[in-house]
């Protein structure tokens, strides 16, 4: 036990000494949160938008000022040919265009059905689904209010009552707002990728000085020294996700939904197993170049891509989806978007925070057993 | 009994092996030197000493524990230091000595105390919260020193501990060596610096993971008893070196600095002989006269007959 705590101590005047260290551990995952967190944004806001307005009466101006008012478009200018919109298409002065043919106003105050036209560029699929979806639903809403207006003076006759009106409702994140989906996705990349290279760097580091086989020589098995030396990361890596957390709910409005006492024991166990991944790649390398890159590697990649963060699981090919059993920020991440959007119970995330203890148990004891043959 | 006794010891990497069939014994409070080249096995040696890798063949007893069946035990017993002077940089001296007072195990009185006699001993006095980082390279060297021996080991190994340092440094350093060896603490110590050799008590010389002479230093130098060595200083020791190599009498040659070593064989031939002989053929001859064998001798003739023998 002494022994635990002189090699902790020592970690920690090490740490403190080594304030550029110790900065990146505690504010860069936090920094990189506010960068990644308004950069990666999946919201399309301020769409460039081109009218070709053929009918120019004021129903017609009235469908522009929809898609203006909306806050979803800019307008990028008015044209009356159709070679002049395909021209702002082509430049990119233009995202979308939207085409009111001739006798727009006369057919919607009559009652009729006019058919308006919106051309979306569709090199960005995403953007392009989200221009659809916005323009569709402030024409749906135009649409209502013209047939009514319209009504008002003559209703059109055989209107057909819709049989089934769908009204979605979105629980949890009613507005779609990307940042809440993203964010517990940063939250799980930052802090295993802080604490796999700085458990490894650490450990390297004495390797690369020599200290670790003056350590070696004295009477201190590999788990107290192990225990030891990860204790102060354990700590400072937990108190790195707080200030990531507190960030997020800050900067990003990340509701708390439910206990903290959950959140924290989901982050302990998930920084366990960054930990053990952390001392897993100094049992195999030499230099503190090799072991960041190859912590880099295992936490950044898997992390980033096969963990839900983005992607969603359920549709990679199934290889891809067998990988992913293995990545502990899949289940990381199940737990903490549970718990901080639906407030979900412990109890409901068993599974989850069981798969991750497997996980660090499993890395932990990998690590031990190439630390004892280095030891042959 | 001994401090430590080695039977056959043996370590194998794959095909190559490092250490092979090496018996030696060291006495206790002995300064016990290990000598070779570099990769002669010197270290995979002390690592087996200090339970730190598993003999392949062969037993050691250190301090009369069998290292290969209970090496956790063994660590109490030994201080080790290594030619890198495993110190934290970033750690002040004081840090360093709490340190390593804690992975041994020191109490608070215990270490109190060891403190006080390791600032006494490496002169740290008044450098307590100095980063090691910022020492010179003989006061970390004592620093190392007396770190490895903060708990009082009877046995202590230091594997090339003054590589690097001023001699100045080296010859304060082997002054505690000497200290600690009074006091009854045995040493094992590599080195490559033969005239750091010459201050052991007994010496090992290693070749190719062979022991090729073990004894005290007038021990080793026995094998050139019958074969007297005859230093040359010539204006061009090159070609004085062919000339001598061209007499049937001198066994073999070689160059020290700008003077020449010839070993004759038994029998010999007179100084003056061999400087009317190269003078005859043109040289410019300096002083030659009849030397006593230096362990660079004995190590350059024990090298050399291991590899003949190899050969043969």
């Amino acid at each position: 036990m002494t022994s635990v705590i002189a090699v902790a101590r020592k970690e920690l005047r090490q740490i403190v000494r080594d304030r550029r260290t110790l900065m990146i551990l505690a504010f860069v995952p936090a920094f990189f949160l506010l960068v990644f967190g308004y950069a990666l944004n999946f919201d399309v806001r301020n769409i460039a938008l081109a009218v070709e307005d053929r009918d120019g009466t004021s129903e017609s101006r009235a469908l522009i000022s929809a898609f203006v008012n909306s806050g979803y478009f800019n307008l990028a200018g008015v044209v009356h040919d159709p070679r002049a919109a395909e021209w702002m298409l082509d430049r990119n002065q233009a995202r979308a265009v939207l085409v009111i043919p001739e006798g727009f106003g006369r057919t919607v105050t009559t009652g009729g059905t006019a058919p308006v036209q919106v051309i979306v560029n569709g090199d960005n699929a995403n953007t392009a689904t989200a221009v659809v979806g916005y323009a569709t639903s402030i024409l749906q809403t135009a649409s209502a209010e013209f047939s009514g207006r319209a009504g008002l003076w003559a209703p059109p006759a055989g209107a057909v009552p819709q049989p089934v009106s769908v009204e979605p409702r979105i629980w949890y994140n009613p507005e779609l707002r990307s940042a809440l989906f993203l964010v517990p996705g940063l939250i799980a990349y930052l802090t295993m990728l802080m604490s796999v290279t700085s458990t490894a760097l650490s450990i390297v580091r004495e390797k690369e000085s020599g200290t670790i086989e003056q350590v070696r020589m004295a009477p201190v098995g590999t788990f107290p020294f192990i225990l030891g030396k990860t204790a102060p990361y354990f700590g400072i890596s937990l108190v790195s996700a707080a200030l990531v957390f507190l960030a997020a709910q800050l900067l990003f409005g990340l509701p708390m939904r439910g206990s903290w006492l959950t959140l924290g024991a989901a982050f302990s166990v998930y920084l366990l197993g960054a930990l053990a991944t952390g001392l897993l790649v100094s049992t195999i390398a030499e230099t503190q170049q090799v072991a960041f890159q190859i912590a880099l590697l295992v936490s950044l990649l898997p992390t980033l891509m096969l963990s839900g963060f983005i992607f969603p699981i359920a549709s990679m090919p199934e290889f891809l989806q067998a990988i992913t059993r293995v990545v502990p920020a899949r289940y990381f991440l199940v737990a903490l978007r549970g718990i901080v959007l639906k407030g979900t119970a412990a109890s409901h995330l068993l599974p989850e925070l069981g798969a991750l203890a497997i996980y660090a148990a499993a890395v932990l004891g990998l690590a031990s057993l190439r630390l004892a043959k280095d030891r042959a | 009994m001994n401090a430590i006794e080695v039977r056959h010891l043996t370590r194998r990497f794959g095909v190559f092996t490092a250490v092979d069939d090496v018996s030696f014994d060291v006495a206790q409070g002995e300064i016990f030197g290990f000598l070779g080249s570099n990769g002669a096995g010197k270290s995979t040696t002390i690592r087996m000493l200090c339970g730190l890798l598993r003999p392949t063949a062969g037993t050691a007893l250190v301090g009369g524990i069998d290292v290969g069946r209970d090496p956790e035990r063994v660590k109490r017993r030994i201080g080790y230091m290594s030619q890198r002077f495993s110190l934290y940089e970033l750690l002040t001296v004081d840090q360093n000595i709490s340190f390593f007072g804690g992975i041994y195990g020191l109490d608070r009185d215990r270490l109190a105390r060891r403190r006080e006699f390791v600032l006494e001993m490496a002169g740290l006095r008044g450098r307590e919260t100095t980063l090691a980082r910022d020492l010179s390279g003989g006061w970390r060297q004592r620093l190392a020193l007396g770190c490895a021996v903060l708990h009082e080991p009877p046995i202590l190994f230091l594997d090339e501990p003054t590589g690097g340092v001023d001699p100045l440094s080296r010859r304060q350093f082997w002054r505690l060596i000497d200290t600690l060896s009074e006091s009854g603490v045995t040493v094992l110590v590599t080195t490559h610096y033969l005239d750091e050799a010459e201050r052991c008590h007994r010496v090992a010389l290693i070749h190719a993971g062979r022991l090729a002479t073990i004894g005290t230093i007038p021990d080793v130098k026995q094998i050139f008893a019958s074969r007297p060595i005859v230093e040359v200083r010539a204006d061009r020791p090159i070609e004085a070196m062919t000339a001598l190599d061209g007499m049937a009498e001198v066994e073999k040659t070689s160059l020290f600095g700008t003077a020449v070593h010839a070993v004759l064989r038994s029998g010999g031939l007179a100084p003056d002989v061999i400087r009317t002989r190269l003078v005859a053929r043109g040289l410019v001859v300096g002083p030659v006269e009849q030397v006593e064998p230096s362990l660079e001798d004995v190590f350059l003739d024990v090298v050399d007959r291991a590899q003949a023998g190899d050969a043969a």
